[in-house]
């Protein structure tokens, strides 16, 4: 087996004084498309922003290909939730996506022609082309979880963190974005998701983690994926499997 | 020049400074922050005076941003031990300035600084205090701050301008590609801090939060683009200082106070007119749509 993409030991991490998080450890296989999934409160989106330094650590660390964070950010493109930014903000589509190469394009220097070029290929890649001078609080849901696909394409790169890329979308663009992360798999990249529907868990992801403030189960979707681990996940109250418990 | 043109000159230049900080001090959501550096400022004006001894423009931009930190600092510090953040920043900035009032009423004694001063500015005695430049001649001291500030804060908006746009909008995203969104916030509440201490003595504390927020809340309404949003600030900033001064002259009253009115005259048109977020626009594009 190669060596993981992503190991992480024994995180922990809090909000104020609550725990979120308890000694979390997994590992992820490169090239694997995982759902993290897991009940409302979980830490499903605590995990990610800690595992991305974006919220304090209590105990724990987190590897990637096999080094810190800080040496390998480079490599790593974060989507976070949509409803975490300001879609009032003064822009357009494709200025939202350049910002994905701000990294690149460096300090005191503006995005060249190249830069747009990509950031433009990369809104075509997502079926928004023809949007990408509108304001973004003129776009739908939908357009907008575009948006930021394609901004987190521009990234290029070897990893993604998606935070609920399929929350609230319409059926076209939740298809769009699917065929996206395949893409992305299929030629090497390695992606988790944040999935709030166990009802397609099956169809789009090759790996499952169950959360629930520390992990419950993880591994390959048709292993896992068990009646008996999302119970135990979820704590009874669920109604989607087969139509019930 | 004339006594009326450095006046409105020195009020273009608050204008066009606090123009360019406001909307970022807007698109940022932390609006409020200025009203709290405006007040804890008086504190950094102080100990400036304490330290040096006199009313000098460095001395006070330095005592400014010492104060603008401090107080950015300390409402994040309170705010991390659960206190909520707009009761920290309550908190913090009335606690600061507090001090600042009982170190004039104590320390100062008969120096160029008064609450009252503070409080509202006085933007009439500016062009008699002045000082000799090689070339240009005699510029008022507090417009020559003013135009150095303005420089500054034209000079860190324009030459980090993805950096505000990035991390105002996204800051995570800021965080994962390398760049420094605290540090960027940090640097930004230091030119708001030097923003406001060297409109201190034009518009006063409690005016240049009108200055800072409102032609920056009235820009928001005109435009979806960021430089547009930027520019049009400034003009309506210059705007309202120009105008102040003539509604203050016109019906005699306090200069700082018709310049903030102006704001909000600017700011009402604005709601009302503007053609994608106007009051009348949402009446009229239904039927543009038929």
């Amino acid at each position: 087996m190669s060596s993981p993409v992503i190991s992480v030991n024994n995180l922990s991490a809090a909000y104020q004084k609550n725990t979120v998080l308890r000694n979390v450890n997994f590992e992820i296989t490169p090239g694997s498309l995982t759902a993290i999934v897991g009940p409302n409160g979980a830490g499903k989106s605590t995990l990610i922003k800690t595992m991305l330094n974006l919220h304090p650590s209590l105990t724990g660390e987190v590897q990637y290909f096999g080094l810190p964070f800080k040496k390998v950010k480079k490599r790593i493109g974060y989507v976070p939730q949509r409803g975490s930014v300001d879609w009032d903000f003064p822009t357009d589509a494709l200025d939202v996506v350049t910002m994905g190469l701000y990294g690149e394009v460096g300090w005191l220097k503006r995005p060249s022609k190249s830069h747009k070029k990509q950031a433009f290929e990369a809104l075509e890649k997502m079926g928004m082309g023809d949007y990408a001078n509108r304001q973004i609080s003129q776009l739908s849901g939908g357009q907008q979880q575009r948006v930021f696909l394609a901004r987190a394409l521009v990234q290029n790169a070897d990893l993604y963190f998606m935070d609920e890329p399929l929350a609230g979308v319409d059926a076209a663009t939740e298809i769009a974005i699917m065929e996206t992360l395949k893409k992305l798999n299929a030629i090497g990249k390695t992606v988790l998701v944040v999935h709030h529907d166990l009802q397609t868990v099956e169809d789009y992801f090759d790996h499952v983690l169950f959360l629930n403030k520390t992990i419950i189960n993880h591994g390959k979707t048709e292993k896992v994926f068990t009646k008996d681990n999302i119970t135990r996940a979820y704590g009874g109250n669920i109604r989607i499997l087969g139509g019930g418990i | 020049m004339t006594y009326t043109a450095w006046i409105i000159v020195t009020a273009s230049l608050v204008g066009m400074s606090c123009g360019l900080i406001g909307v970022f001090l807007v698109l940022r959501k932390t609006a409020m922050m200025a009203d709290a550096i405006s007040h804890t400022v008086l504190l950094g004006i102080v100990l400036a005076f304490l330290v040096t001894k006199e009313v000098s423009g460095p001395a006070m931009l330095v005592g400014g941003i010492f104060a603008g930190l401090l107080t950015a600092f300390l409402v994040q510090w309170l705010h991390s031990l659960d206190v909520q953040h707009d009761a920290s920043m309550g908190i913090i900035f009335t606690t600061l300035f507090a001090i600042g009032v009982i170190l004039i009423s104590t320390s100062i004694g008969n120096a160029h600084l008064d609450i009252q001063h503070a409080l509202m500015g006085e933007i009439t005695f500016i062009p008699f205090d002045k000082v000799s430049l090689p070339l240009v001649g005699e510029v008022p001291r507090a417009t020559l701050l003013l135009f150095i500030v303005f420089l500054i804060v034209l000079f860190f908006i324009t030459a980090f301008y993805k950096e505000w746009k990035i991390t105002s909008f996204d800051s995570a995203l800021a965080v994962s590609i390398g760049i420094p969104a605290i540090a960027m916030h940090y640097l930004f509440m230091s030119l708001v801090s030097i923003t406001t201490v060297a409109s201190f003595d034009a518009v006063g504390a409690i005016m240049v939060v009108a200055m800072l927020i409102t032609p920056a809340s009235s820009a928001y309404l005109w435009t979806d683009r960021l430089v547009v949003m930027l520019i049009l600030s400034s003009i309506f900033g210059i705007l309202s200082a120009i105008s102040g001064y003539y509604i203050a002259y016109w019906i005699d009253t306090s200069i700082s106070g018709s310049m903030a009115f102006s704001t909000g005259l600017i700011f009402m048109f604005s709601f009302i007119f503007s053609p994608k977020h106007g009051i009348i626009s949402k009446y009229v594009q239904p039927i543009k749509n038929l």
